[in-house]
C-alpha cells in the first residue's frame, strides 16, 4: 500500500501498487478481492484505475475484521489482491448521450471510475449530472474531488439524510434532487450504485424522468468467497453477482429486487 | 476422458470377471473406490476385494428413511444410492488452496496447494443419475472461464465403471429427470447385472477405448442378443418402479413465478435447516473459505471446505444475512436446484436421485413440495 | 403584475395541473410575485400560517430548532417544490421554520384566500386538495426513506 487517504470517520482509500507482477487491466465498475495477511478476503470496488503512477484504488469502509484490518494497516503494508472480477459500467453504450449518476453513501466508489472516464472523454458525453446521498455531510466521501469534477462539466448535487448546523446544501433523500436534473430521460444512460433499498427507489425515480429500466445500471453486493462462480454466496436469483455481475441491467433484475430475501 | 458411445462393443463377465476387472484397475495403480456396507448404510470406500462389495444387500428407502435388508439372492448391486456421492472425491470436503509465508520486507511468498489429484481414482459401480450429476459438477468446475484445477485433474484421470440400476430407490425418480436408469454415456463400462436362469453375471458396455482396452484384459465371453434383451428387461423393470415422479414440465417457471407461494412457509415450519440434503446431493457445490494463521502470524493457510446454503450465514452482508429465515434458505436451496440451475447451466440441478427425500430428517420430499406449489399456483398468482 | 401574469407563473407546477384555465385564474387572483433574498426567514416556527409558496427558483431550508444542537435542516425545496400546506387545516400555523438558503423568487398564494374560493367553488376545491395530497404523499415517502438509515454501517 503507497498510502492511505482518509475520506471519513470509517472510510479510507487505499492506493495499491503491485510488488512483484502487475495487476491486469481492470474496466470501470469492476472489483478486486483483497486479503489481509491471515484475516480474511473481501471483495472491494475499484474507485480509481491506475493511471500513470500505476496505482489502483480502493475506497473501504471499515464494518468488520477485514475491512478493519485493511483501514487500519500503513503505508508500506502488503495487500493480497487478486481479480480484477465482475463486469463493468459500460461507458461506451453511454457515448453520446445524457448520463445520470446516483451514488448513495459508499456506493460512490465504485461509481467514481465511471466518474473518471467520463471527465476523460467529456466530449463523448452530453449533459451528465451526478446525484450523491449519504448520510449526513461527515460521510460524503471524495469531497475534495466534487467541486473539481463540477467546474469539469458534471452538475454534482449532494444531498444528506440527517444534517448538522454548518450543513449549508441539500437534506433529503437523494430521489428528491430528481426533478432538478437537467437531461434529457428519453434517450439518457443512468448508473446507480448504494444501498439496496436507495437502488429501488432511484430506479422508480429514473424511470419517472423517462430513462428506460434497459439503460439504467446498477450494481449489487453479495456476500463472495471465490469471486469465479464457484462457492455458491453470492447468487442472486438466476444471476452469480460475481461474474453476472456485480454491475446488471436495471431491467433484468427489478423481478428479483422485488422479493423478499432472495 | 469417456468419449461419447463408441460402436457398442459388448461382452459377459460372470462373478470371476467382476474380480479380475477390480484386480486389473488396481494392477494398473488406480485407487479403486465403491460401494461397500459399514455403518448400516452403502457408502463409497476405497475397495481392495470384490468381497467388500454389498452383495446380497438391498436398501428400503423413503423420505426420513434408510435401512440395509438381506436379499434372498447374491446381487452385488441391488441396491440403490446411499448418502455417498462420488463428489466427495473430484470435490473434496476440504481441500488446502494455498499457503503464504510471511518474507522479512513486509510482503509475503504464496505455495500452492494441491493442484494436481494424487489419486487416479476408478469408480466402480457410477449409476446414471450419478453419472449426470458429476457432468453438472464438470459444467462448474471445468467452466473454460475458471477452471478448479484439482477437480480437473482427478476428473479427466479417472477411469468410470457404471452400473445399470436393477434395484429402483424408494425416492428414486431418474426417469422424472431423464437422468436414468440406463446409463447412456460418460463412461469406460457400464455393468447390467443379470440373475436368470440361475445364473450370475454382468453384460458390459464398452464406453470408451480405455474401457475397451481394460475389457480385453479380462476373462469375457460373447453377449447373445439374448443377454442384451435381458440387460434391458432388468432397466425397464426398474424404470417402472420408480418411487416417486416429479413433473418437470416448465418447472422453472412455475417455481419463479411462485416466490411468495404459502408452501414455502409450510415446509420451513418442517425445515430444520440442518444441511442434509445438501451434504448428500450429488450436484451441490456451495463451498466456503476458512483463513487461518499460526500464533506467530508469519504463516497463513487458505483452506476451502463444503458448505450449504442452509447456514445462517451463508449469504451474510455486513448488518445481516440476506436469507435470514428459514423459509428464505429453503426457497433458494429448491429454486436454485430446480429453476435458476436451468438458467445458469442449460439443464436442472436436480438427477432425481432421491437422496435429499432419504436423508430430511423430517423427510420433506421435493416432489412433493413441488406438486404442491403447482397445483394451486394458478390460485394464488404470481 | 396582473392576475394573467401570474397564471403563466403558476403553469408549470405540478400542484395546477387538474385545473382548468378558469380555475387557475381563480387561483392567480389569490397569488403575487415575491422575492426572498438569500439568508432570510421567510416564515418561523408557531407564525399564522397565512401564505404558501410555489418555488420558482432559488432553494429554501425547512429548518427545526433543537436545544443544545441549534436548528437543524430536515428538508430543502427548490424549483417546482411548493412550500407550506399548513394553511390548509386548522389551526392554521407553522410546525417549522423556512430559510432562503439562496436568492428566492416564488408565486406567494394567500391561504385565506384560497380557502374561500375552494368552498364556493367545491369543483376547484376538490381538484386543489387531490394535487395537494399528492404533493404531502410525495413528501412523506420522502421523509420516511432517511428514516431507515440506509447508509448506515449496517
Amino acid at each position: 500500500m503507497r498510502e492511505r487517504r482518509r475520506e471519513t470517520h470509517d472510510t479510507y482509500t487505499l492506493a495499491l501498487e503491485p510488488v512483484d507482477r502487475s495487476l491486469r487491466p481492470a474496466a470501470p465498475g469492476q472489483f478486486h478481492m483483497l486479503w489481509s495477511f491471515g484475516i480474511g478476503e473481501v471483495p472491494i470496488s475499484i474507485s480509481g484505475l491506475p493511471e500513470t503512477d500505476g496505482a489502483v484504488l480502493h475506497t473501504i469502509r471499515s464494518v468488520g475484521t477485514v475491512t478493519g484490518a485493511l483501514c487500519d494497516a500503513d503505508a508500506g503494508a502488503v495487500v493480497g489482491v487478486r481479480g480484477p472480477y465482475g463486469t463493468s459500467w459500460d461507458l461506451d453504450d453511454a457515448a453520446g448521450h445524457d448520463v445520470v449518476i446516483v451514488a448513495g453513501g459508499i456506493g460512490l466508489a465504485p461509481l467514481r471510475t465511471a466518474v473518471t472516464q467520463i471527465l476523460a472523454e467529456r466530449d463523448r458525453f452530453g449533459r451528465v449530472a451526478l446525484l450523491v446521498g449519504a448520510r449526513a455531510p461527515g460521510e460524503i466521501v471524495f469531497t475534495n474531488e466534487l467541486p473539481r469534477w463540477r467546474s469539469a462539466g458534471i452538475d454534482v448535487q449532494v444531498t444528506v439524510d440527517s444534517a448538522t448546523p454548518d450543513w449549508r446544501g441539500d437534506v433529503g433523500v437523494v430521489t428528491r434532487l430528481f426533478p432538478r436534473v437537467d437531461v434529457d430521460g428519453a434517450n439518457a444512460r443512468a448508473f446507480v450504485c448504494g444501498p439496496e433499498i436507495m437502488i429501488r427507489f432511484a430506479a422508480a425515480g429514473l424511470e419517472e424522468l423517462g430513462v428506460a429500466p434497459g439503460r439504467i445500471r446498477i450494481a449489487m453486493e453479495r456476500n463472495m468467497k471465490c469471486a469465479i462462480g464457484h462457492c455458491g454466496h453470492c447468487l442472486f436469483g438466476p444471476m452469480f453477482v460475481c461474474k453476472d455481475g456485480s454491475v446488471f441491467p436495471y431491467d433484468v433484475m427489478a423481478p428479483y429486487l422485488a422479493v423478499r430475501e432472495l | 476422458m469417456p468419449t461419447a458411445a463408441t460402436p457398442a462393443t459388448r461382452a459377459l463377465l460372470d462373478v470371476d470377471g467382476l474380480r479380475a476387472l477390480l484386480d486389473a484397475l488396481r494392477a494398473e495403480g488406480y485407487t479403486v473406490v465403491g460401494p461397500t456396507v459399514e455403518d448400516g448404510a452403502v457408502l463409497y470406500r476405497e475397495l481392495e476385494r470384490v468381497d467388500e462389495l454389498p452383495r446380497g444387500w438391498t436398501d428400503e428407502q423413503e423420505a426420513g428413511t434408510y435401512r440395509l435388508k438381506r436379499r434372498d439372492d447374491d446381487a452385488y448391486f441391488g441396491y440403490a444410492v446411499g448418502p455417498h456421492s462420488w463428489k466427495q472425491f473430484l470435490f473434496p470436503s476440504r481441500s488446502l488452496l494455498w499457503r503464504a509465508r510471511r518474507d522479512e520486507d513486509g510482503g509475503f511468498t504464496l505455495e500452492d496447494g494441491a493442484t494436481e489429484s494424487d489419486a487416479r481414482y476408478a469408480f466402480l459401480g457410477v449409476r446414471s443419475c450419478e453419472l449426470h450429476a458429476i457432468a453438472i459438477q464438470d459444467k462448474v468446475f471445468m467452466d473454460p472461464a475458471a477452471t478448479d484445477p484439482t477437480y480437473a485433474s482427478g476428473r479427466s484421470g479417472a477411469f468410470m465403471v457404471a452400473v445399470n440400476c436393477g434395484e429402483p430407490g424408494g425416492t428414486c425418480f431418474c426417469v422424472s429427470m431423464e437422468t436414468g436408469p440406463k446409463a447412456t454415456f460418460g463412461y469406460d463400462l457400464a455393468l447390467t447385472e443379470l440373475l436368470d436362469g440361475g445364473r450370475h453375471a454382468f453384460l458390459v458396455e464398452v464406453g470408451s477405448e480405455a474401457g475397451a482396452r481394460v475389457l480385453d484384459a479380462l476373462p469375457s465371453q460373447a453377449a447373445s442378443d439374448g443377454d442384451v434383451a435381458t440387460a434391458d428387461a432388468v432397466v425397464a423393470s426398474t424404470a417402472a418402479r420408480m418411487g416417486r415422479t416429479m413433473d418437470t414440465t416448465d418447472i422453472r417457471d412455475l417455481l419463479m413465478s411462485n416466490l411468495e407461494h404459502p408452501r414455502w412457509d409450510d415446509v420451513a415450519e418442517r425445515c430444520l435447516s440442518c444441511t442434509n440434503c445438501t451434504l448428500v446431493c450429488p450436484t451441490c457445490f456451495c463451498s466456503s473459505i476458512e483463513d487461518v494463521t499460526d500464533l506467530a502470524g508469519d504463516e497463513a493457510e487458505r483452506h476451502r471446505r463444503w458448505d450449504s446454503c442452509f447456514t445462517a450465514d451463508h449469504s451474510y452482508l455486513h448488518g445481516g444475512s440476506v436469507r435470514a429465515t428459514t423459509k428464505a434458505r429453503y426457497r433458494q436451496w429448491l429454486t436454485h436446484k430446480l429453476a435458476t440451475w436451468i438458467d445458469q447451466f442449460d439443464e436442472s440441478g436436480c438427477v432425481g436421485c432421491g437422496r435429499c427425500l432419504t436423508w430430511c430428517p423430517v423427510g420433506i420430499d421435493i416432489t412433493e413440495e413441488v406438486a404442491a406449489i403447482r397445483a394451486t399456483s394458478d390460485e394464488v398468482g404470481a | 403584475m396582473t392576475t394573467h401574469d401570474i397564471r403563466e407563473l403558476l403553469q408549470p407546477f405540478g400542484l395546477m395541473r387538474n385545473l382548468e384555465p378558469a380555475q387557475l385564474d381563480l387561483v392567480a387572483g389569490c397569488g403575487q410575485n415575491t422575492h426572498f433574498d438569500a439568508r432570510t426567514m421567510i416564515f418561523r416556527d408557531g407564525e399564522p400560517a397565512d401564505t404558501f409558496y410555489a418555488l420558482r427558483s432559488g432553494k429554501v431550508a425547512l429548518e427545526i430548532n433543537v436545544p443544545q444542537r441549534g436548528p437543524l435542516v430536515i428538508d430543502t425545496l427548490g424549483p417546482g417544490d411548493v412550500l407550506g400546506w399548513s394553511w390548509l387545516f386548522p389551526p392554521y400555523r407553522w410546525h417549522f421554520d423556512a430559510r432562503a438558503v439562496e436568492s428566492t423568487s416564488a408565486v406567494a398564494l394567500d391561504g385565506k384566500c384560497l380557502r374561500d374560493k375552494c368552498s364556493d367553488d367545491p369543483v376547484l376545491g376538490y381538484r386543489l386538495m387531490r394535487s395537494f395530497t399528492q404533493v404531502v404523499i410525495d413528501r412523506l415517502q420522502a421523509t420516511r426513506l432517511p428514516l431507515l438509515d440506509v447508509y448506515g454501517p449496517g
